[in-house]
C-alpha cells in the first residue's frame, strides 16, 4: 500500500494512467460505433510491431515530432507557448529544400550547409517571435499563429514557383542527392548493393522500403543536449528562472528580454533542425503544397505536453505519437476504421494528462485513509 | 463547556486538517454576548481558520458550533449570515468601480416592483445605520477613490446592513494609520454598547489591550488559554502566544553614523496606476554609514515607487540616486546589485524567490554566472550546494536538510531567512528592507530585526521601509515620514513619538 501511494505520486505514473484512459475512451467509442476494440487494438499493435519495416517507419515518422516536441518543451521552460513551431518547421523545410536544390556540392559540404540553412531559418523565424515578445510585449501565440500562416503560404508560393516546382505534381523538386542522409543511399542503388539486397530479404525490406536515417540518433542527442543546457548551464538556469518567475529574475538582475529571445531562438533552431533532417533523410526530399503538410509543428505541442515538457520525455512521447499515427493507417486499411480515431485517442490522452493533477490527490486520500485505519 | 444562550458563540472541540497538516486541534472557544473578544496567535497559528469555520467558509472535521446556545451546522456563509454573523476579511471584498452604497447593498439589494433597484430607499436604510454608530462615509464615492480606512468602514457597514449581531474582524488594523486605529476602536465600543458582539483576530498586543475584554490565545493549532485582558500585561500575552520569553523591544546600542553613502535628490516618478500623476514628487533622503533610516508611511504614499526607482525596476522622470558617488538611476537592476545595493523585497514570493526552484538554486539567483558557481557557462552544483548549506546553517533555516527541497515547501519565515542570507552574502553597502517582517511570526521578526541591527553595527547603511509604525519606531535610528510622494518630516529616534509620526503620516502638520 505504502509503495502504491509512492508510485501514484510520481508524475510519470499520471502520464501512463492518462495514456491508458485515453486508449480506453477510444475503445469505448469504437465499441459504440460497432467495431471491436480488441481487434482494433490488435491490428494497431500489428501495424506498429509486426514487421521491422513498420518499426523503422514509426521511428522515421517520430523523429521530426520528437524534435518539434523538444522545441516546444524548451520554450515552455521560459514560460513561452511556442505555437509557432509549425511555422518554424515549415520555413526550415522550405529553405532546406531551396538550398538543397540550388547547390550541388560534395556531400561533406552539401549536408552541413542544408542543415545550417534549415536551422538558421528556424532561428530567424523563432527569434522574430522572441524579439516581438521581448521588445514590444506582443503575445507569442498571436505572432506565432500569424507567422504560421505566412509560412504556410510562402511554402505554397515556393512549391508553385517556376524554379522549384516539379511539373505535374503537388510538390517541389527533390534536393540534389549529395544532400541525402538516408543510410547507405549510394550503396542501395549501386550494382553490388542491388545484387546483395536481392539475396537478403530482411535487409532489403529494411533498407529499400524505408528511409532509414540517423535522424533519430540526432534527436536523442538533441534531447540530451537540451536537458544539459537547461539543468547544468548558467544559460539554462537563467531561462528557467525567467520562465518560473520573471519578476524575481528581473529583480535579481537577470535579463528577462534577453532570455526570452535566447529561448525562442534555440526553440526555432530545433524546429529548423527537424525540418532539415526530414528533407535530407526522407524521400521524396521535397516539400508539398500546404494541404499535405503533416502538422509536424502542431503535433510537437502534443508531444511536449504529454512529456510534461521534459526533453527526455519527448523522445518517448514522440515515439508513442508516431506509432499511433503510423499504426492508425493499418486500422483504416485492414478494418475500415476511420483513422480519425487516432486523433480522438491523442485528444483524450492529452485531456487526461491535463487532468493528471488528480492522481497525486487520490494518492493523498489513500494515504490519509491508511493513517486513519492505523489509528 | 456548558451550552448556554449567555454566549453569542461557542465552538466546541474543533479539529480541522488541511491534507497532512493539522490546522486546528481540539480548540474550544466561548464568546460572551456584548463583548469584544480577541483571538490572538502567531501567523499560521490557526486563528483565521477557526473564524472561517465559524463563518462557514470551511467545515470543521470534528467539533460543534453553537450560536446563542443553539447548535448550528455551518455548512456555508449563507447559514452564518442567517444567524446574524458578519465577517470583515483582511483583504476587503469590495467592487472597486462601484460606489459605497452600491457595495453595501450588494447581495441584498432593495427592489421595488419588477426587480427595479430602489437606490433611494437603500440609501435611507444605510443612513440609519450610519447615524446609529457614527460610521461616517461618503455614500456616493467610488471605492477606488476612498482610503483604506474608509473601505474598512464600508465592509463593517455591509455586515451591519445585513443585520449582523456578531462581527468577526480579521486583522482589522493591519493597513490602518494610528489615528484610524483609534477611530476603529471607538466604533467597536459603540457597537458593543448597542449589544453587538465582536470577535477580533489579531497578533497586535497593543490593540488587544486597548480594545478587548477577553482574549483567547491559540498556538500552532492548539488552544492555550483564555484571559481577562484587564489583568494581563502585553509581555505576558506575547509569552503565551509564542510559548517562550520574547523581547518586544529591539536591543541595540546607539548608532555611530559615518559619512553619507547613499543619496536620493529631488526624485520624481510618474505613477503607474493613476495616469498623469506623479507618485514621487521631489523626494530627497540621505543615509549614512552605520545607521538605519526608517521610512514610515501609510501604504500607497510612494513607498513602492521609491523602491522600484532605487532598484531600477522603473524609470525616474527627474532626480538623482547616488551610491558611493555613482549615479544609478535609470540603469538596470544588475547595475544596482553591482553597486552594492541589496534589497529584501516586500513581496518575497513574487520578487524574491523562484518558488519552483530548490533552496540551492534560489541562493545563486543573483550570482549564478559568477565563479565558482559557474565556470565557462556550466553550473557547479557542488559549490552551489555548499553555499546554500552555509546560508542554511548561518541563518538557521529549517528544516536543516532543505538544500534540494523546493523553496515553496518552506514556511514564510524560513523563506525570508534564505533571502536575507542571500542578500547579506552580497556584502551590500546599502541594505534595503521593505516590510521585512510582513507575515512573519514573533520569533522570526525578532531574528530579522537582530540581523538588520547587525548590518548597521558592521558600518553598513540600512533603509527600512515599513507600514508597521512600531517596527520603524523601535528599529530605526533616524525616521523619515513619507506622505503623498514626499518626505514630510525627519527625526532622530529619540526625539519623536508615535503621535507626531502618526499625524504626519495622515497628512497633518505639526
Amino acid at each position: 500500500m505504502q509503495r502504491l501511494i509512492k508510485i501514484l505520486k510520481k508524475p510519470i505514473t499520471s502520464t501512463f494512467l492518462a495514456i491508458i484512459f485515453g486508449i480506453l475512451v477510444a475503445g469505448a467509442i469504437l465499441f459504440f460505433s460497432g467495431y471491436s476494440p480488441i481487434m482494433a487494438f490488435n491490428t494497431l499493435l500489428k501495424g506498429i510491431f509486426s514487421r521491422p519495416k513498420y518499426v523503422l517507419k514509426v521511428i522515421e515518422k517520430s523523429t521530426p515530432i520528437i524534435l518539434t516536441g523538444i522545441s516546444v518543451a524548451f520554450a515552455f521552460k521560459t514560460g513561452l507557448f511556442n505555437i509557432g513551431a509549425e511555422g518554424q518547421y515549415i520555413i526550415g523545410s522550405v529553405v532546406a529544400m531551396m538550398v538543397g536544390v540550388s547547390l550541388r556540392l560534395p556531400a561533406i559540404y552539401q549536408v552541413p550547409i542544408i542543415f545550417f540553412a534549415g536551422m538558421l531559418s528556424g532561428v530567424i523565424y523563432g527569434g522574430l517571435i522572441g524579439i516581438l515578445k521581448a521588445k514590444f510585449g506582443i503575445h507569442e501565440v498571436i505572432t506565432g499563429i500569424m507567422l504560421n500562416w505566412i509560412a504556410f503560404y510562402l511554402c505554397n508560393f515556393v512549391v508553385d514557383s517556376q524554379t522549384f516546382h516539379k511539373p505535374s505534381t503537388m510538390r517541389s523538386l527533390s534536393i540534389n542527392d549529395s544532400g541525402f542522409t538516408t543510410l547507405f543511399y549510394k550503396w542501395k542503388i549501386s550494382k553490388e548493393g542491388i545484387e546483395y539486397l536481392r539475396q537478403n530479404k530482411w535487409l532489403s525490406e529494411v533498407l529499400l522500403k524505408t528511409d532509414i536515417n540517423a535522424g533519430i540518433l540526432l534527436a536523442v542527442v538533441v534531447a540530451i543536449i537540451v536537458w544539459f543546457l537547461l539543468y547544468k548551464t548558467s544559460l539554462g538556469y537563467s531561462i528557467r528562472a525567467v520562465g518560473n518567475n520573471a519578476k524575481a529574475a528581473e529583480f535579481a538582475g537577470i535579463g528577462v528580454k534577453r532570455n526570452i529571445m535566447a529561448a525562442m531562438t534555440i526553440s526555432g533552431a530545433i524546429c529548423g533542425l527537424a525540418a532539415a533532417i526530414t528533407i535530407t533523410g526522407v524521400s521524396p526530399h521535397a516539400i508539398y503544397k500546404l494541404s499535405m503538410f503533416e502538422n509536424i509543428g502542431f503535433n510537437g505541442l502534443f508531444v511536449a505536453l504529454i512529456a510534461r515538457t521534459s526533453p527526455i520525455g519527448c523522445i518517448l512521447s514522440g515515439l508513442f505519437f508516431g506509432a499511433l499515427n503510423y499504426g492508425g493507417n493499418a486500422l483504416q486499411m485492414d478494418l475500415g476504421i476511420p483513422s480519425e480515431i487516432i486523433s480522438i485517442t491523442m485528444g483524450s490522452v492529452l485531456f487526461f494528462v491535463a487532468l493528471s493533477g488528480v492522481v497525486p490527490m487520490v494518492a493523498n486520500k489513500l494515504a490519509k485513509r491508511r493513517e486513519k485505519n492505523v489509528e | 463547556m456548558k451550552i448556554s444562550s449567555e454566549y453569542a458563540v461557542q465552538m466546541k472541540n474543533i479539529t480541522k486538517n488541511f491534507g497532512d497538516c493539522r490546522a486546528l486541534d481540539d480548540v474550544s472557544i466561548e464568546i460572551k454576548k456584548g463583548t469584544i473578544h480577541a483571538v490572538l496567535g502567531e501567523n499560521g497559528a490557526g486563528k483565521t481558520t477557526l473564524m472561517n469555520i465559524l463563518y462557514g467558509l470551511y467545515q470543521a472535521d470534528e467539533g460543534e458550533v453553537y450560536i446563542n446556545g443553539k447548535r448550528i451546522n455551518m455548512k456555508n456563509p449563507n447559514i452564518a449570515i442567517e444567524n446574524k454573523i458578519g465577517m470583515v476579511h483582511q483583504h476587503f471584498m469590495l467592487v472597486e468601480n462601484f460606489t459605497v452604497s452600491q457595495n453595501i447593498i450588494l447581495g441584498k439589494e432593495v427592489v421595488s416592483c419588477c426587480g427595479i433597484l430602489d437606490m433611494k430607499k437603500a440609501k435611507e436604510e444605510i443612513d440609519k445605520i450610519v447615524e446609529k454608530y457614527g460610521l461616517k462615509v461618503d455614500k456616493d464615492a467610488k471605492i477606488a477613490d476612498i482610503s483604506v480606512g474608509m473601505q474598512q468602514r464600508v465592509e463593517i457597514l455591509k455586515t451591519l446592513y445585513r443585520g449582523a449581531d456578531i462581527l468577526i474582524l480579521d486583522e482589522p488594523t493591519a493597513v490602518l494609520t494610528p489615528q484610524e486605529i483609534k477611530d476603529l476602536i471607538e466604533i467597536m465600543h459603540r457597537l458593543i454598547a448597542d449589544g453587538k458582539t465582536i470577535i477580533i483576530i489579531t497578533h497586535k498586543l497593543k490593540e488587544i489591550k486597548a480594545s478587548s475584554d477577553a482574549c483567547t490565545i491559540i498556538r500552532r493549532g492548539k488552544y492555550i488559554d483564555t484571559v481577562d485582558v484587564k489583568n494581563i500585561t502585553q509581555t505576558e500575552l506575547a509569552d503565551k502566544m509564542v510559548g517562550r520569553n520574547v523581547k518586544l523591544v529591539v536591543e541595540k546600542t546607539p548608532a555611530k553614523p559615518g559619512k553619507v553613502i547613499f543619496e536620493v535628490e529631488d526624485l520624481t516618478v510618474t505613477s503607474k496606476v493613476h495616469k498623469g500623476i506623479n507618485a514621487l514628487k521631489g523626494l530627497s533622503l540621505k543615509i549614512r554609514k552605520g545607521e538605519i533610516l526608517g521610512v514610515a508611511g501609510v501604504d500607497g504614499n510612494g513607498q513602492k515607487e521609491l523602491v522600484e526607482a532605487i532598484t531600477c525596476l522603473s524609470k525616474v522622470s527627474s532626480g538623482v540616486i547616488k551610491i558611493n558617488g555613482n549615479k544609478i538611476q535609470n540603469t538596470k537592476p544588475k547595475n544596482v546589485i553591482k553597486n552594492k545595493i541589496s534589497t529584501i523585497h516586500e513581496d518575497r514570493q513574487k520578487r524574491g524567490l523562484v518558488l519552483d526552484f530548490s533552496v540551492a538554486e534560489n541562493v545563486i539567483l543573483e550570482r549564478y554566472k559568477e565563479y565558482p558557481y559557474s565556470k565557462a557557462g556550466i553550473l557547479n552544483y557542488g559549490e552551489i550546494n555548499k553555499f546554500a548549506k552555509e546560508i542554511i546553517s548561518e541563518y538557521d533555516v529549517r528544516p536543516e536538510d532543505c538544500v534540494n527541497m523546493q523553496i515553496r515547501e518552506l514556511s514564510g519565515g524560513n523563506q525570508q531567512k534564505v533571502i536575507i542570507g542571500r542578500e547579506i552574502a552580497n556584502d551590500p553597502d546599502l541594505l534595503i528592507a521593505v516590510q521585512p517582517t510582513r507575515g512573519l511570526d514573533v520569533g522570526a521578526i525578532e531574528y530579522v530585526h537582530k540581523i538588520l541591527v547587525e548590518q548597521r553595527d558592521k558600518g553598513k547603511a540600512v533603509l527600512l521601509i515599513s507600514l508597521e509604525l512600531d517596527e520603524i519606531l523601535s528599529l530605526a535610528d533616524r525616521i523619515a515620514v513619507i506622505y503623498d510622494g514626499k518626505i514630510v518630516g525627519e527625526f532622530l529616534q529619540e526625539e519623536v513619538n508615535e503621535n507626531t509620526v502618526g499625524l504626519l503620516m495622515a497628512g497633518g502638520k505639526i
